[in-house]
């Protein structure tokens, strides 16, 4: 029988194969940030390790850096002391870091395949659930806790039990791809399975409605995967997954002759079995908006806020949890979506804040300006994504709208550092969780696409994106 | 690592589906660079109110779970960020087993890492442990869980169990394969990132 996509990665990387228990892993990338390694490489100091492969590792920082002005000094003390720890660790261990000052700088998961430092068919880890990401490549990439960190930079392996593989597939083209987009792909998927529904497993996503992305938006849906709750999610690579990774600062210097290989080689055989299969057509998705406390409490723009009895479907204990999602999200079943007012927009995070995020957010701001009621703001996932905006005079179109145009990182995603949401605040935001509190103490999140977020900010409520006439 | 071998202690019930790590430790707290201390931030949002201080109706605040070391809780545990902060502030304010109907995967490992059991039972087990009262005997050597006259087995993959009864030190274990890694290594042909 032949294997999956998945199958072949984890295969080609097993040291040590065991099938009831953990198999040996290694790593051949392994991405650093400030807030989960420190306690890692003070167990390294504490038994007296070294980093085995340094050469296979890239850190920077993105949890806490503030983006204002990046000449002020960092006012909160444990941030600072978090960010100058990441610099002594880098320099004692000789890792590579893109400090604060570096034009590479940037959330991990973007810099990854900006600089070319992502590559198909290799393992990918972070101590960061968002590193599934870099399955957009054909990647077999996740998330670790710091133990791991610590494991992979004195071993550059991990013991891991294999997960099982499973088929999402979406079929067909998109009616609007302006207005639906990945971000509406993957939370419509979200929505069906359910915030555990890939627990366990590695997703592939495949079908038309996947390799009709670009690059980018391959990534926004591989980085939610975790959302459902797989350990990673993959896409297998084609053309456009080589040339995006033509030519960049770190592109391998045999480059080609590994496109060879993978071209030959990554892709699920046809006589493969995936232990689990989901599909969605995708002219069936319309803009999507979450109303709850998981990203699995997500409905249609066009829908309204459902009562807990609808979204449970008889199950006693996911009716409770709409219950209190609805209590915190302050929200009444029965209230139109589009009826919703909110106070905050945030573009930005490892989800949504790439090149092609911000031109088509862009495109429904240009000429506009942001309800009088509504701060917004927009966070490039990296710096040079911010360059290459300006380059474009993107930062003039937010800016003239009254958006705020901010520095590299992963800011009010997870509100690390001081942007943050006030308590009863209530926020379309393009990032990928809607916890309680995840964007600050109180505050509400809904989740949205780049465009319903940025048509949000305008019209200081939801609206469908499918509707608008642009400028 | 300190083993885990054994407990008795009566059940902390946590009566919520799908909590997040961003529950179980709110992200003001990742900023520390040690490992302890983060017990007292253990489910912040829930146990304190906006002055900090504690709020009477949620479990962990209830004096007789104060030296409980069994967290008894929902479906899909420990779901959302990687951050092993969760582990250690639920180990920090004394939880040595968390027995839910599932765990989200990151979190199921990271409790390994650090002295703690998680356990996978079905939901009306679940429940049932929910509401038991009295003292709970969890026995990892045996695979056990006894509780009034009742006694339930649990599984768990044997390596981790060694691991956990034994307290090891899983870098050391894996320096054992030392050749196969650079055997690997020499093989490989993805380049150095730099």
């Amino acid at each position: 029988m032949g294997k999956t996509l998945f199958e072949k990665i984890w295969d080609s990387h097993t040291v040590v194969e065991n099938h009831s228990s953990p198999s040996l892993l290694y790593i051949d990338r392994h991405l650093i940030h400030e807030v989960t390694s420190p306690q890692a490489f003070e167990g390294l100091r504490m038994n007296n390790r070294k980093v085995r492969r340094p050469d296979l590792t890239i850190a920077t920082m993105d949890h806490n850096v503030p983006t204002n002005d990046r000449k002020l000094p960092i006012l909160d003390e444990t941030s600072a002391i978090q960010i100058k720890t990441l610099e002594k660790n880098c320099n004692d261990f000789g890792i590579k870091l893109f400090g604060m000052d570096s034009p590479n700088q940037g959330i991990v998961h973007v810099i990854g395949p900006q600089l070319g430092i992502t590559l198909p068919g290799t393992t990918i880890v972070c101590g960061d659930s968002h590193t599934s990401t870099h399955g957009a490549f054909g990647a077999l990439a996740f998330g670790i806790g710091t133990s791991e960190v610590e494991h992979v930079l004195a071993t550059q392996t991990l013991w891991l039990q294999q997960p099982k593989s499973f088929e999402i597939r979406v079929e067909g083209k998109r009616a609007n791809p302006f207005a639906v987009t990945a971000k509406d792909i993957i939370l419509s998927i979200i929505k069906h399975i359910g915030t555990g529904g890939g627990t366990g497993t590695v997703i592939e996503y495949r079908g038309e409605g996947i390799s009709d992305l670009s690059m980018e938006q391959r990534m926004t849906i591989c980085n939610m995967s975790i959302e459902a709750g797989a350990r990673a999610g993959l896409i297998a690579p084609d053309e456009k997954t080589f040339e995006y990774l033509r030519n960049r600062e770190y592109t391998p210097k045999n480059f080609e002759s590994l496109v060879d290989f993978w071209k030959d080689d990554l892709k699920t055989d046809t006589d493969s079995k995936f232990s689990k299969q989901f599909i969605l057509k995708a002219n069936e998705i319309a803009p999507q908006v979450s109303w709850g406390t998981n990203p699995g409490m997500t409905c249609d723009v066009t829908e309204n806020v459902p009562s807990p009895d609808d979204f449970s479907k008889g199950d006693a204990n996911q009716k409770k949890g709409a219950e209190k999602a609805l209590e915190y999200m302050d929200l009444e079943s029965g209230t139109p979506i589009q009826e919703i007012k909110i106070d905050r927009v945030f573009i930005g995070s490892c989800t949504n804040a790439r090149l092609e995020d911000l031109i088509e957010a862009s495109k429904v701001v240009k000429g506009n300006k942001v309800s009088q009621n509504v701060r917004a703001m927009v966070v490039p996932g990296s710096q040079l994504v911010k360059k290459q905006a300006e380059e474009l005079g993107l930062d003039k179109i937010f800016i003239d709208a009254n958006f705020e145009w901010r520095e590299a990182g992963c800011s009010m995603c997870l509100g690390m550092n001081p942007d943050i949401l006030s308590p009863g605040e209530r926020c379309a935001s393009t990032s990928n969780r809607n916890f309680e509190g995840r964007q600050g103490n109180g505050g509400r999140t809904h989740l949205v696409s780049p465009v319903m977020a940025a048509a949000a900010a305008i019209y200081g409520h939801f609206v469908d994106v499918r509707k608008l006439s642009l400028n | 690592m300190k083993p885990f071998v054994k407990t008795v202690s009566i059940i902390t019930p946590l009566d919520k589906v799908n909590v997040d790590t961003d529950q179980i430790i709110p992200k003001q707290f990742l900023k520390l660079i040690q490992k302890s201390g983060f017990g007292k931030f253990l489910f912040f949002n829930w146990r304190y109110d906006e002055n900090e201080q504690l709020k009477p109706d949620f479990v962990l605040n209830d004096s007789k779970y104060s030296n409980s070391e069994i967290l008894v809780a929902g479906d899909n545990f420990g779901c959302g960020s990687s951050r092993e902060h969760a582990v250690w502030a639920l180990q920090d304010y004394g939880f040595k087993v968390i027995i839910a109907p599932s765990f989200a995967d990151i979190f199921f490992s990271n409790c390994f890492k650090n002295g703690i059991l998680p356990i996978s039972l079905e939901q009306s087990m679940v429940e049932k442990l929910q509401s038991v009262s009295t003292n709970v005997e969890v026995d990892l050597e045996n695979q056990t869980i006894k509780f009034n006259d009742e006694l339930v087995s649990f599984n768990i993959d044997p390596h981790k169990k060694k691991i956990l009864l034994e307290g090891l030190d899983d870098i050391a274990q894996t320096n054992h394969y030392e050749e196969k890694i650079s055997e690997f290594e020499k093989n490989s042909k993805i380049p150095s990132v730099l």
